[in-house]
């Protein structure tokens, strides 16, 4: 066995590369159940890769066939039901991980220097993410599917000039047909899947490169010969990681942090197990009611919303009278995280140590989300967009006043270093 | 921390309860008390869905052996007293009304009705199917309380009989007048009130298993599921305990 592996250490970076990335990687040592929603997002994307290996084996990318070949896989096809449901159920599951991930970076400041890229690579994901999951939801050729994909790609419309060549050049036709399912089908199994994966990939490598950030916000790499031998810990790390620094309150992520995260995943199984086998379309939030119904281009039902996931933006667009500048403030909503880096100017990292306007400007920022997600479920009556322009305004009004007050902020002191 | 997750939590409720107000619909549904164990209700539902309902509407992503295995009717006795249109057995359950014709008929074709447990709800269908009455303005001379102008005729007429919207006198402010108080048949069917009822509930029961005709595998299997997780997350954090022993020393 030494043999074997030595043989292939001498032809890879085998046994080096397991040591980097996880035997002998330097985790903070008081990740708390915030930092379990990483390791969910990985399990989920690999539950997502795999049903829906299976789930194509029989699926049918036509407009006459797919509705009908969904049903065939749901009735037909030992335990088709159970890699249907694990597939759609799996959709949602990774954006509750997404969603909950990156509230975690915005609370300990994960996106700071010098993790701006990774926070960036992370908002490509989640951008590449949405597009999956809309593609995706076009697929089983439902009521939904049709109408939804409708409203959205109709959006780009809104874009002068160029907007109904776009349109007509997204649908490969004057109205969502079979070639826009082939098309989507096409994108969501190989195109998507691929750069998800290279940009999870890269989102690794980065994280890698410059080291986890932990609730404290503080560094756990200090200046090289700075910390007494006593004080180190007892775990032998990777030199890459030592020969620079010295290495404060870690220890190893695998076997530590492997081992606790099967306990978070095990507990994670436990909910997303009762959705598919006890609530798969969780009260039509997951899988809408009107999907049951095939896609009639002739008949418009009478309340269209996205799937859930969707709806906080959603909510940012039908706010806007204007539908262009609803466009825009939209796609604002998305840019804004990405430029999130930037627009906090504050020196310190976690929650903890900030101001209380942050935590009250965050609590807000959380609230509104929330609310708009719900607002874009429910009909735009007068009421409710009175709300969603409320919340809306709050959601951006979190970037423009964190852009002020980080600037000179009133921070308490933060510690030198982890006590817990 | 907890003080923040309360605020938000708190506040999400009040959003939550504020925005709750939204309409519902029209006609209140009474509640459809469907047992997908009750195997003779199925039966008798499936019996009355073959006689009635497929004329016209198709149950097209269901096949015939499937139906009779999960009713539990041995497939030759199905084959014989509930198979009408010459199909085989391992086929699915399909009509022959072509769908133009249809349209022409009745102002639109009749739709598929495997899936409407899923779209519409049991206690929908249920309402529906007890909510037809009488209205002479109507090409089929009835409509529907919960489907306002349904392009159907009455079709189970003759069970139930020759349904009415009755108005009762009543006291109200010191005057009598005519209230709505719901649809009284004239007692012509082949059935009484809650024999009528009874058979919507059966065949209620049947439409949703036939919209998740594996409902009941797949809560078996989710039970053992969570046992086997239960297993995996005790022995997990036994592990996680035991590896962490080592973590507190150094």
């Amino acid at each position: 066995m030494k043999k074997l592996i030595a043989w292939f250490d001498e032809r890879i970076p085998m046994t080096k590369t397991w040591n980097i990335h996880l035997a002998q990687y330097p985790a903070p040592k008081n990740f708390n159940f915030w930092y379990l929603f990483g390791v969910l997002a990985m399990l989920v994307l690999v539950n997502q890769i795999l049903t829906g290996i299976w789930l194509t084996m029989n699926y049918v990318p036509s407009a006459d066939g797919a509705f009908a070949s969904v049903e065939y896989i749901m009735r037909d096809i030992d335990y088709g039901w159970l890699l249907r449901y694990m597939h759609s159920t799996g959709a949602s599951a990774f954006f509750v991980v997404v969603y909950l991930h990156m509230f975690r970076g915005m609370m300990y400041g994960s996106y700071q220097k010098p993790r701006e890229l990774l926070w960036v690579f992370g908002m490509l994901i989640f951008l590449v993410l949405m597009a999956e999951a809309f593609m995706g939801y076009l697929l089983p050729w439902g009521q939904m599917s049709y109408w939804g994909a409708q409203v959205i790609i109709s959006l780009f419309g809104a874009i002068p000039i160029i907007g109904d060549d776009l349109t007509l050049w997204i649908r490969g036709d004057y109205v969502i047909s079979g070639a826009t399912l082939n098309r989507f089908f096409a994108l969501h199994v190989i195109a998507l899947p691929l750069v998800l994966v290279i940009l999870v990939f890269l989102h690794i490598i980065a994280l890698h490169e410059v080291g986890s950030n932990n609730p404290e916000g503080i560094n756990i790499k200090k200046p090289k010969g700075s910390v007494p031998e006593e004080e180190k810990p007892k775990f032998k790390f990777h030199e890459r990681f030592t020969n620079k620094y010295d290495i404060v309150d870690a220890f190893p992520f695998f076997p530590y942090y492997v081992v606790k995260d099967l306990v978070g995943i095990g507990i994670f199984l436990f909910l997303f197990c009762y959705v598919i086998f006890f609530a798969p379309a969780m009260g039509g939030l997951f899988l809408e009611p009107p999907n049951f119904e095939p896609a009639n281009p002739l008949k418009t039902p009478e309340h269209i919303a996205p799937v859930w996931y969707f709806t906080p933006f959603y909510a940012i667009l039908r706010a806007v009278p204007d539908k262009l500048l609803g466009v825009i403030l939209m796609f604002g909503a998305i840019v804004a995280l990405f430029l999130l880096p930037w627009i906090d100017r504050g020196k310190v990292r976690s929650i903890r140590y900030r101001c209380g306007f942050h935590k009250v400007n965050l609590t807000l920022f959380v609230i509104s989300f929330i609310a708009l997600g719900y607002l874009g479920l429910k009909p735009a009556t007068e009421v409710y967009t009175f709300f969603a322009r409320v919340f809306t305004f709050l959601y951006f009004a979190f970037f423009v006043f964190l852009f002020f007050y980080s600037k000179n902020e009133n921070t308490k002191p933060v510690p030198e270093r982890i006590t817990k | 921390m907890k003080q923040f997750l309360k605020t938000t939590l708190l506040v999400a409720a009040t959003i939550w309860s504020v925005a709750g107000f939204a309409a519902g619909p029209t006609v209140p549904l009474d509640e459809a008390k469907v047992d997908l164990h009750d195997k003779a209700s199925l039966q008798r539902g499936a019996q009355l869905f073959m006689n009635y309902c497929l004329g016209c509407h198709s149950m097209e992503y269901q096949r015939y052996n499937r139906t009779f295995n999960d009713l539990g009717i041995p497939e030759d006795l199905g084959e014989a007293n509930l198979q009408f249109t010459g199909e085989k057995v391992g086929d699915l359950i399909t009509n022959a009304m072509p769908t133009e014709a249809a349209g022409a008929w009745f102002g639109t074709a009749a739709p598929d009705l495997t899936l409407v447990a899923r779209v519409r709800g049991a206690d929908w269908i249920y309402t529906y199917l007890r909510s037809f009455y009488v209205d002479e303005s109507r090409p089929f001379g009835v409509n529907n309380t919960v489907f306002p102008n349904v392009g159907m005729p009455h079709v189970l007429q003759e069970l139930q009989g020759v349904p009415r919207k009755t108005t009762e006198q009543r006291m109200i402010d010191g005057e009598m007048q005519d209230v709505y108080v719901g649809i009284k048949t004239d007692g012509s069917g082949m059935l009484s009130e809650s024999e009528y009822d009874q058979a919507m509930l059966d065949l209620t029961n049947f439409l949703v298993y036939t919209g998740e005709p594996m409902l009941l595998e797949q809560r078996r299997l989710g039970w053992k599921v969570f046992g086997f997780l239960l297993v995996f997350t005790i022995l997990a954090w036994l592990l996680k305990r035991e590896f962490f022993k080592d973590v507190k020393k150094k």
